[in-house]
Formats: C-alpha cells, structure tokens, sequence
C-alpha cells in the first residue's frame, strides 16, 4: 500500500500543478477575502454565486470563458475526450489528478461541465460525423455552453415521465411543453432535449433526444429564485418551436436509451463541491466560544466532530480505491455511489451544528457577517438543495440497493401501460 | 496509487475465507455460546495456529511465519467474518504486539515462539473498576517483585496462560507511576471468577493477584504511553473484525429479505427496507476505507497511526453495531430468537466497540491526535 504516483502519473501531476500555479490562484480553507459573501461552493452547471446583478454574471461568464479557453489550449478542459475532437485522449487517472490539483485553487467552474461531461459524450455516441466537428471543438474551449433539459415539472426521480410534446411536421419537430431545473439555460448557447414523441407508446419507448439551438424562436428562459437566494437553475417553455430531424440524436422512440447515455456519464462530470466539510467547522470550533470555553474543548462538540471527521475521510479514502482500480486501468468498484448521500447530509448537519455553536450570530446572514463570512448560512441552504439535485437522497438509496447490492426493484405501476393511459395526478 | 491489498494478500484472504467457512461454521460458533464451560474452540485454534495464522506478524527468529501487519489484517477481517470464537485478538493483537514492540530480547526469545505457535495463550488486563480505565483508577500495586490487586473484565482470562498486566510501581494514582509486567498466570495467589459476557463466544473473567510474581515489560513508569500505542495498532485490526461482520450482517439481511415474502412480495423490495440497507452498505463502505487507512498507517510505522486508529476504530463500530441491529429489525420476529443468528453478530458487534475502548472514548482520542498532529 502506498499514495505515490507511477511516474507517468507523477509526470502529469507535475505539468498540471504547473499550469494552475501560472495561471490560478490558491484557495484557502476559509476564504478570506472580507466581501466574499458566498462559500466557494459549485456544482457542474451551477456556477459559485455571483453577487451585483446581471452585469456581474456577465462579467463573471467572461472570465470563466477566459479561463476555459486557456485551459483547453493547455490541454486540460478535456482530457478524456479523444484527441480527434480536441481532447487530450487520457485516462480517467489523468482526469483525477488534475481534479485534485485544480481543487486547490480558485478557478471558475459551474459552467462547462455539462457539455464537456454529460452532453459531448452523448454526441460522440450518438451525434453525425458532421455534428461532431462542428459542436465538439467549442464545447471545450467554451466558446459554446451547452445545458441538459430533461427534467420536466412532473418528471423528477421519475425522469422518463417526460411530457414534453415532439410533433413531426415534415422534415422538422415541433416541440410544446416545460422543462425544469435547467442549469445555466440563460447562458447556455445549446441543449440536449429529451421529448415524448409517442404518447401511445410505453413510457420508456415514447421518447425521442434532440439537440438545439437556445435561440431557437419559441423558447422562453425564467430564473427560479432558490432556498439561497440565488438562481443558478431555470424553467424553460417551449410554445411550437421548430427543429429540424436532422438535430435528433438516435432513432425515433430510442430517446431514453440516448439519455442513458448522458446519465451515465453524469456520475463522472460531477465533482465534488469544495468548500465547507470537517476541516471547516474544525476550524470554527476552534475560534467559536461555548458556555465552558472554546467550542472544541466541549465534550459534545467533540464527538460530533469525530462522526464528521471518519465520515470526511472515509470518502476520501474510498475515493483513493476507486482511484486505485483506476490507477490499474481497472474499472472502479460501485464504492463511489455513496459519494454525494454522505456528501450532502453531512454538508446540512455539519452547517446546522456551526450554527448552533454560533448561538444568536448564527442568525445573522449578512454581507457584513463578522463570522466565518456566511460560510455556513450558505452550507446551511446549499445542502438542503444538495440533497435533491442530480439524485435525490432516497433515490440514491434505491440505486444503492437494486444495482449494488442487487435487491429487488419496487413493484411498479407503469410498466405495462402506454404512458397516455397512466395515472398523473395534478399535472 | 496503491490503496488497495496485493495479490498475494488477497489470496490469503480467499484462502482464510474458505477455510473458514468449513471449520467454523455457525454450529461450532453455538458449541462455545451453549457450554458455559467452554471459553474458546480448541479444535479450531489449534488448526489455525497450525496453519500459522497466530504468527503472521510475529517475525521468523521468534517463531512466527514472519509477513506482515496487512496479512494480519487481512486474517482479522475474516475472523470478524466467521465469529470465530478463540483467544485470537487477545493473544494476537495485545500480548504478542506488546511483546514484540517493548519486550526485551530474552523476553521475545522465551514468549513469542509460544505464542506463535498457539501452545500458550496471552491477554493484557487494565480495567479494574466500571467506566473509562484512567491512572487514578488502577490501584494493582507491584512492590517486592510480586503483584497484588485486582484486574476485571479480563478478556480471555480464563484460558490464557500468560498476562500483561498495568500495575502501580511507586507513588499511586498518575500516569508515570504505572508500568506493565507479565505474569504468569499458573501459579499460586492466581484466582479467577468466571465472569458472564454479552458474547458469550468471547468470555472474560475477573482475576485476583495475591504475592503473585511478575517481571517488568519495558520502561518503567511507562504503561499508559506503551498501552495507547499498542491499542493504536489493535483497533486496526479489531476494525477489520468489524468490517467482517458488518459486510456478513449486511449479506444475511438481503439474504432474508429476499426470501421472505409478506403482503404478496419479497420484503427485500420494500423502500424502508432497501434504504435500511442501503445506508448499512454506506457505513460499511465508509469503514472499510478507514480501515484500510489504518492498515497503511499501521504497516509503514507511519506518524498518522493515532489518528488512522482511532478513525478506523470510530467507523468500524458504527458499522458493524448499525448492521447488527438492523438486520436483527428486518428480520423481524424470528431475528431476536436464539435459533436465528441475528444475535449472535449483534452480541459480538457491541463487545467488539468495547473491548479496548468505548467508541466515546476512541472518538476523543480522535479528536485529541487531531488536536496534536495540528494540522488537518
């Protein structure tokens, strides 16, 4: 047993490590930059908060475009993707150690990880040789975003309950209907769609996969304002927008088998998000005073810490086996599907006890926030979003369960019956 | 990276497994917890002692097969695996590790290739009063070359013919004033009281010491520093033994639920039931890892062995203590009957966290090696 890198691997941490130094600067535990409002806390397609409006978006999109265009020219956006497509054509152990080297320095991220993960993927798989050079090489240097609409107001765990209307029309589609929960729809220049095209047909079968143009006439973009404040996610209404046939990504009716495609490749793209975790509220507890002094002296304060602490590490340690199997040029074990379950519960209690430890402070959240620079207010609300998004808690659990440990899958409903003759509820 | 067992460890374990799972079936499990009179499997112990299991770590010159701590760890996780009832940890983990690291070398020539062997049988007592074992509490004195005091629960007691024992060398009641001696445990002024435990295929007793002779072990005044040290390295391995029967609790609940039908369906399709275990294999996975860890820090001598210990330790006993119940609750009423085995892992789970050290008590060592190391 050992953590060293061969020398391949320690050659291209080497060249990583030596591109973020020149280019990026190094994040600190506890961000101390006075005004920084928000925890560095991003997932894929939900950039860090950005705070004065929709100037500062902008100009915050800018410099992430900025920052990608170097990473691509550096070899580093992409580094899975083979080399035909403006890839790096590595392996998923080069992918992990840039994460880790980047995951210490403050670059823009939240932006490009759809595409470059989930979506690009798909259209490797599924796209036409034309498609593939004319979208592929944008999407790694970020001169085109690209966003995922499949979740719909009645589509969430149960994504294939997808209602969005697609209508033939010739040689084009005409799409009718709502997606939701769409990450970074108001910057993105391009989707991917999954639509029912057969409402006859079983509900796995009904469906067809697109890819469009944002700009596309028909198509309206709405913030939701979240738990947080902030709108990193959108609703998107489709009213007869027209595509032609030739932006559909496999067969007709084939649309869930290309969307498995994406998910797949979703678990890959990621990441995890930086920011607030045991060494967090270590670091608090050692500055926070409680009734009998500083609050990690406190007997309680520290059995707490201690469940967070074996909770922290055992993910990062059940990561270096995965990264192992990796390493071997193995496939990983399913170890990793417990990643974000224990992630994001850990997240909420471990910001909901820094508050507690904070008394009456912890009810402040404001900019001038003399604690720990709102770090957990932010956890506070982030968590609580982080626990549904990309897998509910108890979706997860079900996919432990019936994929890992190979239990049986609830009985179900909607297996038989043609999608329009199924029971819906209020939508 | 390497964060994984080799080859040649693995095979270890498969081979260890299948013996196993013929020698110690459940049914020699139930001839110790049945027969108040029997405190480990003889038959069993000698098999494996044979096999060189008990010398894994202890190296060729004294008599062991001379591999190293990852193969004990290895061993230890399938022993968790079969609740194995014998001496193994007490002997294995405690006596032969404190001899092997602090014993002089006339002391390792004369115990280690007994206990490599398996002819002789070790344990260590601290404990003399309910609660946390602290200096102030051990009131086992040494004066005139001979012990006299009182040390209980003292785990494997009853068979063991060795014992290392924390007693008071000079002024009472602080840490430098405690060192550790071995003693023999046939002779006269030895008296034991068989003592009945929640796992009854893991016994203890409680022993009185009378003018009993014993000799030094390592630095004088230095118990408490050689204990922590050497219960560092146990809780590796006792982690193992609990990610054992974790996993083991874990397959046997899917085993049931999948057999078990009610209201039309196998239980095992049941969400509260799928997330019970669901959140068992998280547990599991969490601990393995930090075991794991552990076993890294424990083989490399590393800096980071108080603070690996105490994570694999922490993880390792929420583990196996949440598997253990709950698959007693989804197995329902059959699981608390003593013909079900559900007992059997839920009884040897909590005596496990216990052994050496509550999980209260490892979660603030945790916390204070943090504390120390200063850096997270």
């Amino acid at each position: 047993m050992d953590f060293n890198d061969s020398q391949q691997e320690a050659a291209f941490r080497k060249e990583a490590r030596d591109f973020l130094e020149a280019n990026a600067e190094k994040r600190s535990i506890i961000s101390d930059k006075p005004s920084d409002k928000s925890p560095q806390i991003a997932v894929a397609g939900a950039p860090e908060t950005v705070k004065g409006g929709k100037e500062a978006a902008q100009e915050a999109l800018e410099r992430a475009k900025v920052w990608q265009k170097k990473k691509a020219e550096a070899g580093f956006a992409a580094i899975l993707w083979p080399k035909e497509f403006g890839g790096y054509g590595g392996s998923p152990i080069q992918q992990v150690i840039y994460s880790q080297e980047e995951h210490d320095y403050l670059v823009p991220s939240g932006y490009f990880e759809i595409g470059i993960g989930m979506l690009g993927p798909t259209m490797m798989v599924w796209g036409k040789d034309e498609d593939k050079k004319r979208y592929l090489p944008k999407m790694i240097t970020g001169e085109e975003i690209w966003c995922q609409l499949f979740s719909e107001p009645s589509a969430g765990s149960d994504l294939a309950g997808i209602k969005m209307k697609a209508e033939k029309d010739g040689d084009e589609w005409v799409l009718n209907g709502q997606k939701v929960w769409t990450s970074g729809a108001h910057f993105a220049d391009y989707g991917m769609i999954v639509a029912r095209s057969d409402p006859s047909a079983l509900k796995h079968k009904g469906l067809t996969y697109f890819y469009l143009d944002m700009k596309t006439p028909g198509i309206e973009i709405r913030p939701i304002k979240q738990i947080s404040g902030t709108s990193n996610f959108n609703e998107v209404f489709f009213n007869d927008v027209r595509i032609p046939d030739s932006q559909r990504l496999g067969g007709e009716g084939e649309g869930w088998k290309v969307a498995l495609t994406t998910l797949m490749n979703e678990r890959l793209a990621v990441g995890d998000p930086p920011g607030l975790d045991f060494d967090q509220i270590f670091e608090a507890t050692k500055e926070l005073e409680v009734e009998d002094g500083l609050a990690i002296k406190n007997s309680e304060v520290r059995q707490k810490m201690a469940d967070w602490y074996v909770q922290s590490r055992g993910l990062q340690y059940t990561k270096f086996r995965s990264i192992t199997a990796l390493s071997k040029g193995q496939t990983p074990g399913p170890e990793l599907s417990i990643s974000k379950l224990v992630t994001a519960s850990k997240m909420q209690d471990v910001s909901a006890y820094a508050l507690e430890l904070m008394d009456s402070s912890g009810m402040v959240h404001h900019d001038q926030n003399p604690v720990l620079k709102n770090l957990f207010q932010n956890g506070y609300f982030f968590s609580a979003a982080m626990r549904i998004a990309g897998g509910t808690d108890e979706v997860l659990r079900n996919i432990i369960a019936e994929r890992v440990l190979g239990l049986p899958q609830d009985e179900r409903a909607d297996k038989k019956v043609p999608f329009n003759e199924l029971p819906s509820g209020k939508n | 990276m390497n964060f994984d067992f080799s080859d040649d460890q693995k095979l270890l374990r498969d081979q260890a497994r299948k013996f196993l799972f013929d020698k110690c079936d459940r049914k020699s499990v139930r001839t110790i917890l049945d027969d108040d009179q029997l405190h480990y499997h003889k038959e069993l112990w000698s098999q494996i002692s044979e096999m060189g299991w008990t010398g894994t770590a202890i190296p060729e010159e004294y008599g062991g097969l001379g591999l190293g701590m990852l193969e004990l760890c290895v061993i230890a996780e399938e022993l968790g695996r079969s609740l194995a009832p014998t001496p193994f940890s007490s002997s294995i983990y405690l006596f032969a590790e404190f001899i092997k690291n602090y014993g002089s070398e006339d002391q390792k020539k004369k115990f280690l290739p007994l206990i490599a062997s398996g002819e002789k049988i070790g344990t260590f007592a601290l404990s003399e009063t309910n609660g946390t074992p602290k200096p102030s509490n051990v009131k086992t004195e040494y004066s005139s070359e001979t012990i006299n005091g009182y040390k209980s629960p003292v785990s494997d007691g009853e068979t063991a013919d060795y014992l290392i024992i924390a007693a008071n060398s000079d002024n009472k009641g602080n840490r430098n004033s405690l060192s550790l001696y071995i003693v023999d445990l046939h002779q006269d002024g030895v008296s034991k009281t068989s003592l009945e435990t929640i796992d009854p295929t893991r016994p203890a007793c409680s022993i009185k010491f009378e003018n009993v002779k014993a000799e030094l072990l390592g630095e004088q005044g230095m118990a408490w520093d050689m204990t922590e040290n050497i219960f560092n390295r146990a809780a590796v391995l006792y982690s193992f033994e609990q990610v054992g029967g974790a996993q083991v609790s874990l397959d046997e609940a899917k085993k049931y639920s999948m057999e078990r039908f009610a209201f039309g369906r196998q239980i095992g399709s049941f969400q509260a039931l799928k997330h019970k275990m669901a959140d068992m294999y998280v547990k599991i996975e969490l601990a393995r890892s930090n075991a794991y860890y552990g076993a890294w820090a424990l083989s490399t001598d590393s800096n980071e062995l108080p603070v690996a210990a105490a994570g694999a330790r922490v993880s390792a006993s929420d583990a196996f203590n949440y598997a253990a119940k709950e698959n007693i609750q989804i197995h329902g009423g059959v699981g608390f009957t003593w013909d079900y085995d559900c007992h059997l892992f839920y009884r040897r789970s909590k005596l496990l966290s216990l052994n050496i050290g509550s999980t209260r008590q490892w979660k603030e060592n945790l916390i204070s090696n943090l504390e120390k190391r200063n850096i997270v």
